[in-house]
């Protein structure tokens, strides 16, 4: 079954090919996307199922064994990650294309919005299977490029303007990347990560710290962890609705998927836990304080996304292997509930006409089927008990206090702190776009009102359009998702569980890529 | 491993340059100091093959203990191809930022400013098809005249 393993990377690239030689013919190009992202979620599960049961799964490409050749891994961490963001891509596609369909495609072209997205999907799973530091590097590079044409689609000047900023930011961390990769090559003289993880220790402790550090400076400008998070949310808030979710929900995660494997396989006895505590601590605490201050609902999805990449910075750094299971669950977790939440502003914006909190409300009577999706996503955002929310922050509480440290009863605190405010922040927007009447917002008098009622096309601005089932189907299927992930939480606990199992001993890795012993 | 002094001077001060011009505002002079810094990371990616050795290609004498490294060479090449993707991609949008602080969202509808020059150019060289043509009409006409006209000389003659 592992000849499944490159399909995963093939696929969504083949049918990238295809959609951009279809064209502007809308419908053969939705089946082919379509039908390319459903073939990688079938073969995820496949993967998953395998890996589960007999251990990850090796190829070494072109039948070049590892370290001359390239290597793809997949492991129970990669199977979930590889699974969970299929079922995404698929979720947030469907939503596009329901959105495309109504709108003649004003603001994405649909010619070149299908083969795009599809080359972001086939980096997003590269990176998941690489099991070499370029092959890494390589999946990175090719979702950031698809990402920086899908945050530009159209060529507004709003989108222009803060595509740039995103484009030089996260060609800066790219470069830091492929210079870690370079000193990691100098060092160890091998970029394969199993062989990398093998000689690493025999380097002094030092010359670890510095490519460590390297590392983690590259990850977590993509992963942004404060203070490296500056970027997101100015440049996420601009890209069409469906963009944005995706982006929200996966690259993020991305990052952290690659902290994750380099901190655990690379640098397992890493001197840096307590520096990842401090700045989860303030990714946390400053994330949520933003949010509170925005009066855009997507603006302030962007914060609490920023705020909560913290608790899994939390996980990574207290680096034992119930603090891992826990991430795990909160990664998959926080991927569907924050796609979810910003497809449910996706949903506001068309209703509503506008993201501003200012401008927006009777929602509820507007749109009940809407206002009962976000009700639904904002409590399980929130950590409301029973939801996935509420089950991720207390597994990595109860790795907390069983780790005992006085430092991570601090971040416990921080974090039990930011899911209240979390909560605070959704039932504002709760309150002023759904539960108060269309006469107070009548009113409501600030600065930014007039300056709209002024300019009446400003950003943030489009007239009010209708919603297709397909959207309101796509957005209930992925809180359907996190609510089955409460529902079957035993199970899937379980398997993050197996999943840290095999990080928390990195000897499985080493000895599934060189079953011979390292050369 | 060694490598050359020289190589990593330049990469230094590529890298030292970069940093220095990305930091200006004009998006120009960011692109300007990404392709450097960027070849900068190319050139440390290069000296860590070490120092200058023959061609890696495996002869099985005792030549090959001198042989160089292949792998950072073949590494640098993938970064340089995306460094060349995302600069043509930059390029593209400092042009459209250019475009838009120039003329506004309304720059995409206004009209050529050579408009008029490039219809009177059109308009020429479809007035010289047309004269062409008219020669051509007027030739063969010539020439059926003259045929007309002999037939008829030559039906005299009979």
């Amino acid at each position: 079954m592992n000849f499944l393993v490159p399909l995963v990377v093939t696929i969504p690239l083949l049918g990238a090919a295809v959609t951009l030689a279809l064209g502007g013919r809308r419908a053969p190009q939705i089946v082919v996307s379509v039908l390319a992202l459903g073939m990688v979620a079938v073969i995820s599960v496949l993967l998953l199922v395998q890996v589960d049961r007999s251990g990850p799964a090796v190829v070494h490409v072109g039948g070049w064994e590892a370290p001359w050749g390239i290597v793809l891994v997949v492991d129970r961490l990669s199977a979930i990650m590889l699974l969970i963001s299929a079922l995404i891509l698929l979720g947030v596609l469907l939503f596009a294309v329901g959105q495309g369909i109504l709108d003649g495609d004003r603001d994405t072209p649909v010619s070149i919005f299908h083969p795009t997205y599809l080359v972001l999907a086939a980096g997003v799973f590269n990176a998941f299977i690489a099991g070499d530091l370029f092959n890494l590097y390589v999946g990175f590079e090719m979702l950031l490029s698809a990402s920086y044409v899908l945050l530009t689609l159209g060529g507004t000047g709003a989108r222009i303007r803060v595509g740039v900023t995103y484009i030089v930011v996260s060609l800066t961390s790219s470069l830091l990347f492929l210079s870690a990769i370079a000193l990691i090559f100098g060092a160890t003289g091998t970029v394969t990560l199993a062989l990398i993880a093998d000689r690493v220790a025999e380097l002094p402790a030092d010359v670890q710290l510095i490519l460590n550090l390297l590392l983690l400076l590259a990850f977590c400008v993509k992963a942004a962890v404060f203070p490296l998070s500056f970027w997101l949310p100015d440049s996420y808030p601009t890209a069409p609705a469906p963009v944005t979710a995706v982006f929200a929900g996966l690259l993020t995660k991305v990052g952290i998927y690659a902290i994750i494997r380099t901190q655990t396989l690379l640098f397992p006895d890493s001197p840096l836990s307590v520096p990842l505590m401090v700045v989860a601590f303030l990714t946390l605490l400053v994330g949520i304080l933003g949010a509170l201050a925005q009066a855009d609902i997507k603006r302030l999805l962007s914060f609490t996304l920023v705020s909560h990449i913290g608790y899994m910075v939390f996980g990574i750094a207290m680096g034992t292997q119930l603090a891992f299971g826990a991430t795990i669950y909160y990664v998959v977790h926080h991927i569907t509930v924050q796609t979810a939440l910003f497809l449910c502003a996706g949903l506001i914006e068309r209703v509503g006409g506008t993201t501003s909190l200012a401008r927006l409300g009777g929602l509820l009577k507007a749109a009940p089927l809407v206002a009962l999706l976000f009700f639904l996503g904002a409590l399980n955002l929130g950590g409301i008990p029973p939801f996935s929310g509420f089950l991720g922050k207390f597994a990595l509480f109860q790795a907390g206090t069983v780790a005992g440290d006085p430092l991570t009863f601090v971040l416990i605190a921080a974090g039990a702190a930011t899911s209240l405010l979390t909560l605070y922040a959704l039932a504002r927007v709760w309150n002023m776009a759904f539960w108060r009447s269309t006469d107070e917002v009548e009113g409501y008098e600030s600065p930014m009102l007039d300056r709209l009622l002024a300019d009446p096309e400003d950003e943030g601005s489009v007239r009010t359009r209708t919603i297709s089932p397909l959207m309101t189907g796509a957005t209930a299927v992925l809180l359907a998702l996190t609510v089955a992930l409460t529902v079957f939480a035993g199970p899937v606990f379980g398997l993050t569980s197996r999943a840290a199992a095999n990080i928390a001993d990195p000897a499985t890795y080493i000895d599934a890529v060189f079953p011979d012993g390292a050369p | 491993m060694s490598a050359s002094l020289a190589l990593v001077i330049v990469m230094a001060v590529m890298f030292a340059a970069g940093v220095y011009v990305m930091l200006e505002r004009s998006l120009t002079r960011v692109l300007i100091g990404f392709l450097l810094v960027g070849n900068a990371t190319n050139l440390l990616v290069f000296i860590m093959s070490g120092r200058a050795g023959t061609s890696p290609i495996v002869t099985g004498t005792a030549a090959d203990a001198n042989m160089v490294d292949p792998v950072p060479q073949v590494l640098m090449l993938t970064a340089i191809v995306i460094n060349f993707g995302i600069t043509a991609l930059l390029v593209a949008l400092i042009y459209r930022s250019w475009w838009l602080a120039q003329l506004g969202d309304e720059g995409d509808t206004v009209t050529d400013e050579h408009a008029a020059e490039t219809t009177a150019s059109t308009e020429e060289s479809f007035r010289s098809v047309s004269e062409d043509e008219a020669a051509i009409t007027a030739a063969l006409d010539a020439s059926e005249r003259e045929d007309v006209a002999g037939v008829g000389d030559g039906g005299g003659g009979r």
